[in-house]
């Protein structure tokens, strides 16, 4: 038996983004004893990274503004394949977890009449963003992390310890769940700082992991994106859906190489900024696409008019989804009409005063004089698509966020359905929120029903240190992690990336196996002492695994939708809207099947007109649609 | 500018023993001290210790210190050196060394913890806080802070005079109190826990924190210096406390 740090508690969280934090506080508050486990400094999630804003229908900017309208939009920027349950709740729930933030003090830029401010987002019929100028994830983060310190406080006032009730294992990686008799009975960890291994005997276990991004070159993401959630769920016995689509987010920074990938908020045109060629022409206007059409502005003159007058006219493409966005960028410069380094120009500096862009979008100012030496102020940015977001995720119930296996919950980006093929900006943070309350109440409401608590078998914590140990142990002349992820990063970035075909994801299916062979063979340098290249071989193990998945599903899904879009096959098709497909792993072996989803209830259906539901849906679905009914 | 091959020292060991090791090193137009040190990884020093996220000078991860001068490795351009320059790299002083350039910052988790926290007025519900623009910006700007450590380890206070940890929160911390006596709708008094449980006397407003901030705070101007203003002011009589609290928006500069 392998000596290890032990430690009991009644729920574990993995993840301390969002998600995470919201899960704990919820768990807490429910009288639990919570761990909430972090790969990097507590504050430090990727959440912290989020610019925008939150999006949420209170209708302080616009009172016509409420979840139905915001419901609509999720499910349209989603392409119809959302998991419609849960963007009803979302969009329901969002506005009280935004005010509820409040009374954990966060300040949120304010409207003239005191309210919350909310800005005009991508997708969004009205402003509807809460936001903090462009640091939105800082003050949400840094608002439940002080919760959680004020929930601190209280237990300490009450027993004389502080970690009482709520315990934050920061700098702690998870690598393996563990289950008896198909239930969650543990979860095994290390110290990034000594790498000694940590065991977390638990009932219940809430993966609030975030994304997959760092399997692909160009990236907004950081090094904590390595799918571990994904992984460690499909591991466990859990089932992933709709990972095909990725979001590419449309505007990336691309230059210098260094920076490439890294954000430029879609605030920027949410506050008026516009992308245009090499022509200085404005191009959204040639790229709305049919389902689109009608509700975007036609004329440059109406766009412009839409900004003041937003009841009047209708919103600038250059506010449509994302994937459109970024497939229009994609076109333009392949057609030649790209920015000297690939890119193309996003422009504010022409249509805002100098003092009115530092105020409103203050980092993105401050990182593009650092970074890239441009004065946004005074010229335009360089800009292209960046891998951002991953839809897919783990499967769970919309109401509680339990995955298929007993006492598994997840939620945030690590969870699958509910933005469906893609997500709307503001959208994630307001999905932080909603369902990291309730996976965190879906987790204690398990541990209060349960009776037994599964015992963890010291068989598996043995093999789970084993397996983290096994780097330390590579043949001599072995691979070296670095190179093996840098490849893994091309490959997905040229072969699974924004425009895939057939044959290029088989090559990649391919390169896939040749890199899990090589990943066998990775040796590690050094101690277990704060490790970096050790640490890399073991996220290694998740990528291949969450990056499979997506190669694959990429694969099967013979159509374009959202953030999956085939060169091969261009169009959208109706039979495949109501088709999710879910992977699932038996010892290395991934499979992915298609299941279709549960139709969507009636009285949500009928929110939306029968005209627009035609296109996306298939003539047997709307039969029993009152409009055609009639 | 094309590539050149520069000369870094970076300090490698732990809290036992360590030395400044050197490593000549490819640069590329553009590139900041983290991609360099991520190229060391990749190609000479797999296992160097280094902390970071964002990459965009949004997390605080990366904080150390660069030819002795504390910074964010990821917003420190190549190109403000020159290339014959050999660039040194080195932990925050102030906390404890784990390995190479990651530092045991736990220091500051517990002084955070010590802060006690926002009081939500009573009797008001979520979804009816009503403040203006003018009266929460005082403190959205110490709420830029991304706590990367960097005033609390250039604090001549606690730098270098590991006996003051223990009664001083820092700039950092005495700025979140700064942040909460000025929150609108704030509902405990601050000001004397200030002084007496926090440390701001020890302060003597040399500025040292200001200079190092990334996020441009200005934490002795507008936190720290009306901080010592309003304890100094009411001498803690309840009546100014109660005072200040109700005309905040002048108050806030006093
Ligand atoms: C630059 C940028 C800007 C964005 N802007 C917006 C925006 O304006 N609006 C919006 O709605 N969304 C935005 N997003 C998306 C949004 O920020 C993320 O989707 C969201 O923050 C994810 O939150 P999360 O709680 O799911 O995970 P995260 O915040 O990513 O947290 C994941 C946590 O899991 C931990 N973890 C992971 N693996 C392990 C493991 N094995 N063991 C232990 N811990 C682990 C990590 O350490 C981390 O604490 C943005 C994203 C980026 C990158
Ligand atoms: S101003 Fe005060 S807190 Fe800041 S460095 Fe000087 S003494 Fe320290
Ligand atoms: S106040 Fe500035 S220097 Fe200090 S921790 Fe915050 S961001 Fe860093
Ligand atoms: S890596 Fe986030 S601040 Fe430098």
């Amino acid at each position: 038996m392998t000596e290890i740090e032990r430690h009991s508690f009644d729920v574990v969280v993995i993840g301390a983004g969002g998600a995470g934090l919201r899960a704990v506080i919820e768990a807490r508050q429910r009288g639990f004893r919570v761990a909430v486990v972090s790969k990097s400094l507590f504050g430090k999630a990727h959440t912290v990274m989020a610019e925008g804003g939150c999006a949420a229908s209170m209708g302080n900017a616009n009172p016509n503004d409420n979840w139905q309208v915001h419901f609509r939009d999720t499910m349209r920027g989603g392409k119809f394949l959302n998991n419609w349950r849960m963007a009803e709740l979302h969009a329901k729930e969002a506005p009280d977890r935004v005010w509820e933030l409040e009374t954990y003090g966060a300040l949120f830029d304010r409207t003239k009449d005191g309210k919350i401010s909310q800005r005009n987002f991508g997708g969004h019929t009205y402003p509807r963003l809460a936001h903090v100028g462009d640091r939105t994830g800082l003050e949400l983060i840094r608002t439940m992390q002080q919760k959680i310190v004020s929930l601190q406080q209280e237990d300490f006032a009450e027993t004389g310890d502080y970690e009482a009730k709520v315990k934050v294992f920061a700098e702690c990686t998870v690598t393996e769940l563990l289950t008896n008799d198909g239930k969650i009975s543990g979860a095994v960890a290390y110290w990034r700082e000594n790498g000694k291994f940590v065991l977390f005997e638990t009932p219940a276990v809430v993966l609030a992991t975030g994304g997959i991004g760092k399997s692909f070159k160009v990236t907004s993401n950081s090094w904590e994106y390595t799918g571990d959630g994904h992984a460690l769920a499909m591991r466990a016995g859990a089932t992933l859906i709709n990972m095909e689509f990725v979001q590419f987010h449309p505007t990336g920074m691309v230059w210098p190489p260094s920076v490439k990938g890294i954000l430029v908020t879609e605030g920027v045109r949410g506050d008026g900024g516009v992308l245009k060629n090499s022509d200085d022409k404005r191009f959204m206007f040639e790229y709305i696409p049919d389902v689109f059409k009608g509700q975007y502005a036609e004329s440059t003159d109406e766009a412009d008019r839409w900004y003041d007058d937003a009841d009047n006219n209708r919103r600038t493409p250059d506010l449509l989804p994302r994937d459109e966005v970024a497939r229009a960028i994609n076109s333009e410069v392949k057609a030649g009409r790209g920015s000297p380094h690939g890119g193309v120009f996003l422009d504010i500096a022409s249509r805002l005063p100098a003092e009115e862009i530092k105020r409103r979008l203050p980092s993105m100012y401050h990182q593009f004089k650092e970074l890239a030496d441009v004065d946004i102020t005074k010229e335009p940015m360089e800009v292209g698509p960046t891998c951002h977001y991953v839809m897919g995720g783990i499967e769970v119930d919309p109401d509680s966020g339990a995955a298929t296996v007993p006492g598994l919950f997840a939620a945030g980006e690590c969870s699958g359905g509910m933005h469906g093929s893609n997500r709307l900006g503001g959208n994630s943070l307001s999905d932080l929120l909603v369902f990291g309350r309730r996976a965190g109440l879906g987790a204690a409401t398990y541990v209060e029903e349960l009776g037994e608590r599964p015992a963890v078998a010291e068989s598996d914590v043995d093999a789970a240190v084993a397996r983290a140990l096994a780097p330390f142990d590579g043949p001599a002349d072995g691979e070296n992690p670095y190179d093996v992820h840098a490849e893994l990063q091309q490959s997905m970035n040229d072969l699974v990336g924004i425009i895939r075909k057939a044959e290029e994801i088989e090559q990649a299916l391919a390169r896939l196996e040749e890199l899990k062979k090589r990943a066998q063979q990775i040796v590690v340098k050094g101690d277990r002492k704060f490790n970096p290249g050790w640490h890399l071989a073991m996220d290694l193990r998740n990528m291949l695994l969450v990056s499979e998945c997506v190669a694959r599903a990429a694969l099967l899904r013979t159509e374009s939708r959202g953030g999956h879009t085939r060169d091969d096959f261009p169009g959208m098709d109706a039979e495949w809207r109501n088709k999710l497909l879910v992977c699932s792993v038996q010892g290395d072996a991934v499979d992915v099947s298609p299941k279709e989803q549960v139709p969507m209830r009636q009285d949500l259906l009928e929110l939306f007109e029968l005209g627009e539901l035609e296109k996306y849906y298939t003539d047997g679905e709307l039969a029993a649609h009152p409009q055609r009914k009639a | 500018m094309g590539s050149y091959q520069a000369s870094f020292r970076v300090w490698r060991g732990d809290d036992e023993s360590g030395a400044l090791q050197d490593y000549t090193v490819e640069v590329n137009e553009g590139e900041v001290i983290l991609d360099i040190i991520h190229r060391l990884q990749a190609t000479q020093a797999p296992d160097l210790a280094v902390r970071w996220n964002c990459k965009a000078g949004k997390c605080g991860s990366c904080s150390a210190e660069i030819n002795g001068r504390p910074r964010l490795m990821c917003m420190t351009r190549m190109s403000t050196f020159t290339e014959d320059e050999v660039i040194t790299v080195t932990p925050m002083r102030t906390f404890p060394v784990i390995r190479d350039l990651v530092t045991d910052v736990s220091f500051n988790y517990e002084k955070a913890r010590e802060i006690p926290s926002f009081a939500p007025p009573e009797g008001v519900a979520p979804g009816e806080y009503r403040m203006q623009q003018v009266d929460v910006e005082r403190s959205q700007e110490f709420r830029k802070c991304i706590e990367c450590f960097l005033c609390q380890n250039t604090c001549h206070v606690v730098r270098d005079h590991e006996e003051n940890k223990k009664s001083f929160a820092g700039p950092r911390f005495l700025m979140r109190v700064a942040e909460l006596d000025m929150h609108p709708l704030d509902a405990k008094d601050r000001q004397k826990a200030a002084q007496e449980e926090h440390g701001l006397g020890f302060c003597n407003i040399t500025k040292c924190c200001t200079e190092v901030c990334p996020e441009g705070i200005h934490i002795t101007d507008n936190a720290l210096i009306p901080m010592k203003e309003r304890v100094v002011d009411r001498k803690y009589d309840p009546v100014v406390w109660l005072g200040n609290k109700l005309f905040k928006r002048s108050g806030s500069k006093s």
